[in-house]
């Protein structure tokens, strides 16, 4: 097999792509890089659309990867433009996919000069908003240095040593048991041996799995006050359970990866990096289509648990809410509601947010303190193998109740 | 029929297939030949990955083997079977006869023969006898569990399976495998990094003009820019599902069926159907309908 690529320089400039693209997060290890210079002797590489095809097949693997991998490559294979230097054609510049201090290295390294290494600017493009609280995004870093030593490390050891853990579904694998329906290939292979007399009939039945939780939560600033008492209970959950998170204020999230870190102090810290509009306006509304848009054929499968965590404050179009939750229902195993102001004494569910969720939730309890996340937790203990025909209510609100209080 | 030599040659190959693809993805479908490496392909659902995986196999002039993934697939119905209902009945035969006295050994060397044998997609991919090495589809990967991914992951790497009673079977030809899948759910890294990945996106406007005329010549050529520029807009909407090539492609076969040579207002608001699969969608688009037929017309 021909293995060594045409340009003798080639191998070692090769190996610095794979470094850079490593330090952009990409997995670029030996193997990877091995297939690569085994792909290039096959292609002309006068051809830079090959060229980049060729080790983007290589080295990516999943959809988000690609931005990353194009930047990077532009950086580090395009020549410099000086027009592009110059701002005479705009869009050329590409930010290196990384942390500040890596990019400087990176940059410093491949000779590039500042203008080549500016920021890209995101999106900040949202339609003009409809709730008098999201006027403008709060686009600033949130701090979670706030929360004391002491009542984080009672928060999390109160959450990991919960007893409880999310009720199971029936999959479609079957496995061995003593009860069941009856396994006729494995009662048939045992009548082998018994020349072809059914001595035994072994049975199976359907193998049981936790189901998986989907939590989307509200951090906006009228849910300052428990943002950070919620990203300690997800990164507990996130511990023990199939868990998928998101968080929304004027714009969802996903911040699954960012909670992977076992230490929570390093996964709120990452959490807090990646998220860029913690504490701005809400619209419940469009983060929720966004997600049913965007995620929810994705995470939504095999019987999930979606929770909502948000305090209803928004004046968004109520009957956009109330399309969006109705869909997401249909999708979801369960729909459940926390709101952090249930716990107030007096809270009676009128924002016009809140009225418009309350009938096409499943559950609505509070959320204002461990104790109500630990109903939470016998909640979803208590979960059926099966989706209810009719839902229950175990919150403090019943649709019925809250009904008449909305006629109010 | 030989492997293609470079990559205009799967280019070539794909387009006389009516299959209309990127140089890109030819450029990964020819490195997948050339690395012996499977091929994972991921793309919103009805942008042609199976499509390629099949046409590949006709550019090849090979045999496709495809086995459709689903939540709890097992060994059972991905790689082979005992036919134990056979194996039941020759034995009761044997049995039977003058000389009744059933030798155990000979007896299990009998039913445990490839005669017994229910050979299911993975087996056949492996061992095949075939002069070209067949075409592996896994379609829709994300469907199956955990459990499957990891079996797949240990094919993958040594293209054998053993079967207790036979042995172990080790694939003469290594097939050329395509898997695809429509990300409901991440599927595991390490399954992707056997693999060369490739993402496949919706086309544009005149690529999707050109798909539509090739794999729906029935619609003229004014009724096939207009159906994939209507498409094109709906992409642009907010919507729950939204429509793939496959259904442009169904769109304009629905719409030439009726006759129709143009769009308007009218016909699209009575086929929407075929593009819209969620009444919501249906909802939303069709307070729009003039507008986005006016907008097709002039793209």
């Amino acid at each position: 097999m021909p293995e060594a690529p045409h340009a003798p320089d080639l191998l070692p400039r090769l190996g610095a792509f794979a470094r850079l693209l490593h330090d952009a997060g990409l997995e670029a290890g030996p193997r990877r890089l091995t297939d690569a210079t085994r792909a290039l002797a096959f292609i002309d590489l006068k051809r830079e659309d090959d060229f980049r095809s060729s080790l983007r097949s290589v080295f990516v693997s999943r959809k988000e990867d690609i931005p990353i991998f194009e930047a990077a490559f532009d950086i580090f294979w395009a020549p410099p433009d000086p027009r592009a230097s110059a701002g005479l054609i705009p869009g050329r510049n590409r930010a290196l996919p990384m942390s500040p201090e890596r990019a400087k290295v990176w940059a410093n390294a491949l000779g590039l000069n500042r203008s080549q290494m500016q920021r890209e600017q995101e999106p900040k493009e949202f339609p003009a908003s409809s709730s008098g609280y999201s006027a403008e995004e709060l686009l600033r870093h949130k701090d979670f240095e706030q929360m004391t030593w002491a009542e984080t490390e009672q928060v999390r050891r109160l959450l990991e040593e919960a007893p409880w853990r999310v009720a199971e579904r029936r999959t479609r694998r079957l496995r061995p048991s003593r009860a069941g329906r009856i396994d006729l290939r494995r009662s048939a292979r045992h009548a082998i041996r018994s020349s072809g007399e059914l001595m035994t009939l072994f049975r199976r039945k359907p193998r049981v799995r936790r189901r998986p939780l989907v939590l989307i939560c509200d951090v906006s600033g009228s849910m300052e006050r428990y943002s950070r008492l919620l990203m300690i209970f997800a990164h507990a959950i996130a511990r023990r359970e199939d868990l998928e998170a998101f968080v929304f204020s004027t714009r969802l999230t996903r911040i699954t990866r960012l909670l992977r870190h076992r230490d929570l102090d390093r996964a709120l810290e990452s959490v807090s990096k990646g998220v860029h509009d913690f504490s701005g306006g809400t619209r419940i509304g469009d983060a929720l289509g966004d997600f049913n848009r965007r995620w929810a054929r994705r995470v939504l499968g095999h019987g999930a648990v979606v929770i909502i965590v948000s305090d209803g404050w928004d004046r968004g179009d109520p009957s956009h809410l109330t399309a969006e939750l109705i869909h997401l229902r249909r999708s979801a195993h369960r729909l459940i509601w926390l709101n952090p102001l249930l716990g107030t004494q007096g809270y009676e569910p009128l924002t016009r947010g809140m009225a418009a969720a309350l009938p096409h939730c499943d559950d609505f309890l509070a959320a204002h303190n461990v104790a109500a996340l630990e109903d939470l937790g016998r909640l979803l203990a208590s979960l059926d193998s099966r989706k209810d025909s009719l839902p229950r209510f175990a919150g403090k609100v019943t649709r019925g109740e809250a009904a008449g209080r909305m006629g109010t | 029929m030989s492997a293609p030599a470079t990559i205009e040659d799967v280019e070539r190959r794909l387009r006389e297939r009516r299959y209309i693809g990127d140089r890109s993805l030819a450029t990964s479908i020819f490195l997948a030949l050339k690395l012996q490496k499977p091929l994972f392909i991921e793309g919103e659902a009805g942008v042609g990955k199976t499509e390629a995986a099949k046409v590949m196999a006709d550019v090849l002039g090979a045999r496709l083997i495809r086995l459709q993934c689903y939540e709890g697939i097992d060994l059972a119905h991905a790689v082979y079977e005992w036919n134990y209902p056979r194996q039941l009945l020759h034995i009761r035969l044997m049995g039977e006869g003058p000389n009744s006295q059933i030798d155990r050994n000979t007896a299990e060397r009998e039913i445990f023969s490839s005669e017994f044998l229910l050979r299911r997609p993975l087996l056949d991919a492996i061992d095949n006898d075939d002069a070209t090495p067949p075409v592996l589809l896994i379609d829709e990967i994300d469907r199956s569990d955990e459990e499957f991914e990891a079996f797949l992951l240990e094919l993958l790497s040594d293209f054998q399976v053993s079967i207790p009673e036979i042995g172990t079977i080790k694939a003469k030809k290594v097939p050329f495998v395509v898997i695809t899948s429509n990300r409901t759910r991440e599927v595991h890294d390490a399954l992707k990094r056997r693999c060369l990945y490739h993402w496949i996106d919706y086309p544009d406007l005149d690529k999707e003009v050109e798909i539509v005329r090739a794999r729906a010549p029935e619609a003229a050529d004014g009724l096939a820019r207009e159906v994939a520029a209507l498409v094109q807009g709906l992409r642009g909407m907010d919507l729950y599902k939204v429509p793939g090539v496959a259904e442009t492609l169904d769109w304009a076969r629905s719409l030439a069926a009726l006759g129709a040579t143009r769009i308007d207002a009218g016909l699209v608001s009575a086929t929407m159907g075929a593009a819209l699969k969620y009444q919501e969608d249906l909802e939303r688009v069709r307070e729009q309908v003039p507008a986005l037929v006016e907008r097709a017309q002039r793209a």
